[in-house]
């Protein structure tokens, strides 16, 4: 008994059977909601925040207060930045993928050194990191025109590549196989269970651990660029700081997976489920017809309602 | 008996490690000292009396919102909702204000509710936080959407504008004194008073060690909680500088102040993970973040990097708020 009871604690479980209800609860609220083409339509949407969650995680995995609150600002610079290297053609691709990525590896090193050499706290670093590169944004709008998506990238993120579902969704389950395997099956992986559950024993037993960080917040970095590219893919130009929107929808995805945010403990497949869950959470309120207000009290009144059955912190004992 | 053993050891730092641990927010000070010989420097005319006055008159409103986010990171909390209990706030006075009236009766209820909804909001946060044992951040970002959905619920829209005789006494002069002077002095009053008293020293021991302050018997949660409502409470006061100061109601004013008030905690030396810090100083991180925009402006900054280099700046000076706070820390 109890080991059922244990399973179906497990966040996990809680997400998918959330999942299960609220789509249930969408399809009485607005007929066809939970239809064939509207939960792939959904699943998009969840990949790219899904996609930001995954560097999100691994920070939060390594411990010490890790966070990422650059993410956003990563997400905006890379979408401006993909749509002036590609420019609407198909030949820009590869270009804007290296730039994006180089980009993402680069201020997610800035933090990482920051975070080790420095020992500044990551939620510092990173929100200084996220001023910075709002403003990097500006300087970049005003210089030159901010670019169309390829046709190509649109297709991969909107249209059926393989078995009916989009690219990008295919690239989502990728990612969550490969950080799976990473996570569970590499030294790499170990390593960021060891710096996160204890960083000291973890450099006893000689875990160079603050080039695991720093590599980090370089993963980070980089998952939140290919997010932006996605981003731009999906919405065909690249507007003004669209990625302020998954900084903080990123942390709480990882949450409602069953991460930690003390770190060293949860996966990365409990996050794909969160940020499923989040998403349709906002679908779901989006279907309602009910004021922008009445929409946010409810969004927020939900999250809490459902943080209740994720990582509540222990009582505190004697 | 081996505890007798233990000594306070004295630290053997030289003057400026005493000095620092003396008066943590000494960087913080010379820091704003310098931004604003720098302001002088680009611009005399920043230096005026009445500039001053309008710096202070604009930033009185972060400044508040830097005490309030202080007092939840003493006890090693954070509080993500911070700005919009401003908005919210600044909203519900505003409309009530304009629904009775104007007149200095409808301003003083109008303010009264105000400050009971702060404390309202600071309470839901404390009790979700510190009772439901939900994780600081992801809880008050809820909160946050919640408290903003209900900005937007008093007013869908910015624009209903306060009551003449509001801002016209914010931004006017009493007994040839600019008015924010006033706030500025009963402020200063009311952090030396709170900062003696048994509210502050619990919420800096449970920052420090939240199981050993349990265990000498400290009331840990009601301390936490309480340290939220006081953020609610300064909150509140932060929404009526903003009201004086834009004269006008908008459910997402207070929606980008948020980040910058952590930002003003960190610039002025105290440290995020509880414990350890001053007001003063996260009243000096707010007056730093308000004259780096100020210097970047008179630099003659092109217009598209001031964004980028106000970014810069102050990612520089928070990582010297840390690193300043640690070396008086040590």
């Amino acid at each position: 008994m109890s080991r059922v009871v244990s399973f179906v604690r497990q966040p996990i479980v809680v997400a998918l059977v959330l999942i299960v209800l609220l789509l249930y609860l969408g399809e009485a609220l607005s007929p066809g909601f939970a239809t064939g083409g509207q939960i792939l339509r959904l699943l998009i949407v969840a990949s790219l925040l899904g996609i930001v969650a995954a560097g999100q995680n691994v920070v939060i995995l390594g411990g010490r207060e890790g966070i990422d609150l650059s993410v956003g600002g990563v997400v905006s610079l890379s979408a401006i930045l993909a749509g002036n290297v590609m420019n609407g053609a198909d030949g820009g691709i590869l270009p804007a993928v290296a730039a994006c990525l180089a980009a993402g590896a680069f201020f997610g090193l800035l933090n990482g050194l920051g975070v080790t050499l420095l020992r500044i706290p990551p939620l510092v670093k990173t929100l200084g990191m996220l001023g910075v590169l709002q403003g990097l944004l500006v300087v970049i709008r005003m210089g030159i025109p901010s670019g169309q998506a390829a046709p190509a990238l649109s297709r991969f993120v909107t249209q059926p590549l393989a078995y009916g579902i989009p690219g990008i969704i295919w690239l989502w389950i990728v990612i969550g196989i490969l950080l799976a395997l990473m996570l569970n099956r590499t030294v790499f992986g170990h390593r960021i269970y060891a710096i996160g559950s204890n960083e000291h024993a973890a450099y006893m037993a000689g875990v160079p651990v603050k080039l695991v960080r720093i590599a980090l917040f370089m993963i980070s970095g980089m998952f939140a660029a290919t997010a932006g590219l996605c981003l731009l893919g999906y919405s065909g130009t690249s507007f003004a700081n669209v990625g302020e929107q998954y900084m903080l929808p990123s942390i709480i995805a990882v949450v409602f997976g069953g991460t930690s945010l003390a770190g060293g403990k949860g996966g990365y497949t409990g996050t794909m489920a969160g940020a499923v869950l989040l998403v349709i959470l906002q679908s779901i309120l989006t279907t309602i017809n009910i004021e922008e207000s009445g929409r946010q009290m409810v969004f927020g009144a939900t999250l809490l309602l459902l943080m209740m059955f994720y990582g509540r912190g222990r009582a505190m004992r004697a | 008996m081996a505890e007798t053993a233990t000594v306070p050891t004295y630290r053997r730092a030289g003057g400026i490690g005493r000095l620092l641990e003396r008066y943590p927010f000494l960087p913080a000070l010379v820091i704003v000292a310098a931004l604003l010989l720098l302001n002088g420097f680009f611009s005399p005319n920043s230096l005026t009396f009445r500039a001053l006055t309008g710096l202070l008159s604009t930033y009185m409103a972060l400044i508040l919102l830097a005490i309030a986010q202080t007092y939840v990171v003493y006890a090693g909390d954070i509080d993500l909702s911070a700005g919009a209990i401003l908005s919210l706030v600044n909203v519900a006075i505003v409309v009530l204000m304009e629904r009775w009236g104007g007149g200095a009766g409808a301003v003083f209820l109008a303010l009264a509710i105000g400050l009971l909804l702060g404390l309202a909001c600071g309470l839901v946060n404390g009790l979700v936080v510190a009772a439901l044992r939900l994780q600081a951040i992801v809880a008050t970002f809820a909160t946050s959407i919640f408290f903003t959905g209900l900005a937007l619920y008093i007013l869908p829209v910015a624009g209903t504008p306060a009551p003449a005789l509001f801002w016209r006494t914010y931004g006017g002069r009493l007994f040839g004194v600019p008015f924010v002077f006033y706030i500025l002095a009963a402020l200063v009053i009311l952090l030396a008073v709170m900062s003696r008293t048994r509210l502050v020293t619990q919420l800096l021991a449970v920052g420090d060690d939240q199981q050993a302050a349990y265990q000498t018997g400290l009331p840990v949660i009601a301390t936490r909680i309480k340290g939220y409502v006081l953020c609610g409470l300064f909150s509140a006061l932060a929404a009526f500088c903003i009201t004086g100061d834009t004269a006008s109601g908008d459910p997402l004013v207070g929606g980008k102040m948020t980040l910058y008030s952590v930002a003003a905690v960190v610039l002025g030396g105290s440290a995020l993970s509880g414990g350890w810090g001053t007001v003063v100083g996260s009243l000096l991180g707010a007056l730093t973040i308000g004259l780096i925009n100020s210097v970047v402006f008179f630099m003659g900054t092109p217009s598209e990097w001031q964004n980028f280099v106000q970014g810069l700046a102050i990612l520089l000076v928070l990582m010297a708020g840390v690193l300043a706070g640690r070396r008086a820390r040590s």
